[in-house]
């Protein structure tokens, strides 16, 4: 049983590291949507991810429903205490869907300029609130008995909170503005290098602060894992660097998908075998071993993850290979 | 302010809203399939030209639907934490898997179909449609299994654990296929799919005509009208057939609904349909009523004897509400019946080669078109009211599922904020519908769009 339980955590973790990585460089072109100067540029962004951003979000949906699934009093505690970050967060996902499909289908410029708004905003707001909610996770949240969420909606924005939620925005923005240099050409490829270059020390101060914060207020058992993990995505974050200045862009981009993955892993360590760490009673905390399905329902869905993880992979494949041109920008 | 009454809003409000978009996009993904798979055997332009006319009307919707499916992904952990404690074990499963199964599928495939003509071989283009129409048709399937695990539990045994020194209550999963495939399973699932094939071969035919009334590019309308009306009558027949057997199923499997559905106070042999009445919940009988004898107990059990409980076997608050049950399963029954008419006269039309002349029949085709969402929508008005007090049937009730945690006014807050955004997409989508249909299709070679 407490092996099943420990790999529908590392299962959790794969979905989530998947959606950080692809739905991490479509928020993040979101971002810079707002920088791009010429109406043409930014429907360049729009065809750059066009044919991915709903089988990245996916991965979205599905984590939440194997969290449900697999951790069901965890899924009701997050979802129900973060309730109004959750709203803005669908807001945020709402408008953005919508955006990328009607933008270009009227050609006027009042509504084009409203459905670029649209998508920036919504963008930026689930990439700060997907930060803001790990450094809670992280802090730990106020819980009764019964594990529901007794500290309020303010409480969820304290100073380390909001420094997470800016990792979350920094990380994303560079992982775009890679993507973009990887996918378009000429003058708007050049401005998203410089772009990169700029987030990179954004980035490098605020995880670094992070993990030294994170580091020494919140870590609760095993100490050296999740440091030595987020050493690792620190140094990652150099490696990007360097591939970055010999104008390797694939690679770059590459590097900056596993630096995602190695920030996720730290977390997933530094909380582990929490998944809700109580903080006013640690006794209270939902933890990997106190929260799960039963044995049988944890297997019947391993059976459904091993069939359907490959097939997923694959389509996730297939789409990228099929669109692997490089995006031209239109003529106006 | 209630907070139970206001979840319910707010569940109610997002998913009927939702539930505007999936039966569009099934029913015009299997058109848009066999648009297709026809230009593929043949070649003629004809099928290309609806195939792409088509795919735009559905990329334009589609998006709405996925946008406010995202909403009701989470709704369940926001609104109700009670019930996802509860029902964790089970429920969560069928979620996980639509999203593996069908979901991935669905948005992979999409891409290609909406941006990928050019990328890809004919072939890979029409396998990609279908991909989509059948992601989209397995999404429906595990939604509806857990809707139906709901209605008609089964696969499992409530225990109950002590947590922190509170004991909760919850379902625990004891056999998979049966949970899977519980008892209304399969009836609701047909039911489900063939109702959404009928909003989309509606939509096709009624907008069509439309555009026939108003002389907007004729010729294109007349060959959507005349590619779709075979499988509208066909659609629209399995509909009620497989409904019939779905109501034969909820009479044994929840007599109670039935017994509201059908307005039924007495249990009895010779049971009567009552095709018009205002149930009276408090005085226990029907205002106004006009029955036909005998039919209920016919439809139920094949003869006129067969006995069929009626509301007063159940304890008051064991009573769904009546007049909603009642009223939301007959609108649906009756936009069925007229359904049928205007495809059977359709098929008619078309036989006698004169579908887009008579303006009669233009114009009745044109005003069906919202009905089959409306009967979608009360189909699961009644199924959802007629389960009521109960959220898991017969074993936890709906004032026992919310979230705790969660203050009335937040609820409020959001069930605004949701009302204006959707209003707002609404709005939207049918202004951009709107447009395509005034700019029609891409003109054939030598033809004057
Ligand atoms: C998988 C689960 C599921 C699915 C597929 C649906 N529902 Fe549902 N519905 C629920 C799960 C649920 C629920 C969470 O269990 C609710 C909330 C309160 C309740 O009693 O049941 C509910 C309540 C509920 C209510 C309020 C009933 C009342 O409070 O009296 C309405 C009007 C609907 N639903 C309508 C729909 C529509 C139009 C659907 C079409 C897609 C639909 N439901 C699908
Ligand atoms: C409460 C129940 C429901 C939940 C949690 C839910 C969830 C979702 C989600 C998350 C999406 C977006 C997927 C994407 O990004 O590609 C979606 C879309 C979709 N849903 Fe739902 N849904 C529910 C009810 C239903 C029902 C009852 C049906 C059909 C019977 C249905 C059929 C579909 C289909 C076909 C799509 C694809 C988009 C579209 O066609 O509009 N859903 N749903
Ligand atoms: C005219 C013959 C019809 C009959 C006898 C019939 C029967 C039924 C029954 C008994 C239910 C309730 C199931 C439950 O409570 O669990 C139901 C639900 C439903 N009906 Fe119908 N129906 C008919 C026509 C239609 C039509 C024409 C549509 C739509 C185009 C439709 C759409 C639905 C939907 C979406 C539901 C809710 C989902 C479900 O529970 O299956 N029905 N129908």
């Amino acid at each position: 049983m407490e092996a099943l339980q420990v790999a529908w955590f590392l299962i959790l973790g794969i979905l989530v590291v998947g959606y950080s990585i692809l739905d991490g460089f479509d928020l993040g072109v979101g971002f810079w949507h707002l920088f791009a100067k010429k109406k043409n540029e930014r429907s360049a962004f729009i065809h750059s991810i066009e044919p991915f951003w709903d089988g990245n979000e996916v991965w979205l949906l599905t984590a939440g429903g194997a969290l449900f699934a697999a951790f069901p009093p965890v899924y009701a505690t997050v979802f129900s205490g973060l309730y109004l970050a959750m709203m803005l967060v669908l807001l945020g996902l709402i408008f953005r869907a919508v955006a990328i499909e009607y933008r270009n289908k009227v050609d006027s410029p009042a509504w084009i300029r409203a459905w670029d708004f649209a998508f920036s905003l919504g963008s930026i707001l689930p990439s700060i609130l997907y930060g803001v909610a790990i450094g809670n996770l992280l802090r730990g949240l106020e819980l009764n008995a019964i594990g529901d969420y007794t500290g309020g909606f303010f409480a969820l924005l304290n100073p380390f909170a909001l420094l997470c939620g800016l990792v979350g925005l920094a990380m994303f923005a560079l992982h775009g503005a890679l993507y973009l240099s990887m996918r378009l050409d000429g003058d708007i490829a050049a401005d998203a290098r410089r772009w990169a270059a700029k987030t990179w020390w954004i980035l490098l101060v605020l995880l670094v602060a992070a993990v030294g914060w994170g580091g020494a207020a919140y870590l609760r058992e095993m100490k050296a894992v999740p440091l030595g993990l987020a050493g690792l995505a620190v140094a990652e974050l150099f490696v990007t660097r360097l591939f970055f200045a010999k104008g390797k862009k694939t690679k770059a981009f590459l590097s900056s998908s596993f630096g995602i993955a190695l920030v996720m892993l730290a977390v997933a360590a530094a909380l582990f075998p929490n998944m809700v760490p109580a903080s006013n009673d640690p006794n209270l905390s939902l933890t990997v071993f106190n929260s799960s399905s039963s044995q049988l329902t944890l297997t019947a869905m391993l059976v459904i993850a091993l069939i359907g993880m490959p097939l997923v992979l694959g389509y996730t494949w297939f789409i990228h290979h099929i669109f692997k041109d490089k995006v031209a920008v239109p003529e106006k | 302010m209630d907070v139970v009454l206001l979840a319910r809003i707010q569940f109610g409000l997002t998913i009927g809203f939702h539930y505007v978009f999936p039966p569009l996009t099934i029913g015009l993904a299997w058109m848009i399939f066999l648009y297709n798979t026809r230009y593929q055997e043949n070649d003629n332009p004809v099928f290309l030209q609806l195939a792409r006319f088509w795919t735009r009307i559905f990329a334009i919707s589609f998006v709405v639907g996925v946008a406010t499916g995202i909403t009701m992904e989470f709704q369940f952990g926001t609104n109700w934490a009670g019930y996802s404690r509860f029902v964790g074990d089970i429920f969560g499963a069928p979620l996980a898997a639509e999203g593996v199964f069908a979901f991935f599928l669905e948005s992979s495939f999409l891409g290609i179909l909406l941006y990928g003509r050019k990328k890809v071989s004919p072939r890979m283009y029409w396998f990609s449609s279908l991909m989509v129409a059948l992601g989209a048709t397995m999404s429906a399937f595990w939604i509806v299994v857990a809707n139906s695990w709901q209605q008609t539990p089964a696969g499992y045994k409530v225990a109950t654990e002590m947590v922190n020194g509170v004991p909760v209550a919850k379902a625990v999963l004891t056999n998979f296929w049966e949970a899977v495939f519980n008892p209304s399973t399969l009836p609701r699932y047909f039911h489900v799919i063939t109702a959404a094939l009928c909003v989309g071969v509606f939509f096709i035919l009624g907008t069509s005509a439309w555009q026939i009334l108003k002389g907007r590019h004729k010729d294109f309308a007349m060959r959507s009208m005349r590619s779709v009306i075979v499988p509208t009558f066909g659609v629209v027949l399995l509909t009620m057939f497989v409904g019939h057997h779905h109501g034969f199923q909820v009479s044994q499997t929840q007599p109670a609904k039935l017994a509201a559905f059908e307005g039924l106070w007495e249990t009895q042999t010779h049971a009567p349909m009552m095709l018009f009445g205002l149930p009276d919940q408090k005085n226990e009988k029907n205002d106004f009523a006009i029955t036909i004898p005998g039919m209920v107990s016919l439809f139920i059990g094949g003869k006129f004897d067969t006995e069929v409980q009626g509301l007063k076997a159940f304890a008051p608050e064991d009573r769904p509400p009546v007049a909603a049950s009642f009223w939301s399963f007959h609108l649906m029954f009756y936009i069925g019946m007229w359904m049928a008419l205007v495809s059977f006269v359709g098929v008619v039309l078309w036989l006698m080669k004169k579908l887009g002349e008579h303006k009669a029949y233009l114009w009745a085709a044109a005003l069906t078109v919202p009905l089959p969402f409306l009967a979608n929508e009360f189909g699961w008005i009644a199924a959802e009211v007629g389960r009521q007090p109960w959220v898991v049937y017969g074993e936890l009730r709906t004032a026992d599922a919310i979230s705790a945690s969660v203050p009335g006014g937040q609820v409020l807050a959001s069930i605004i904020m949701f009302s204006l955004i959707y209003s707002l997409l609404f709005g939207l989508w049918i202004y951009l519908l709107k447009r395509q249909f005034h700019k029609g299709p891409e003109p054939l070679e030598g033809e004057v769009a």
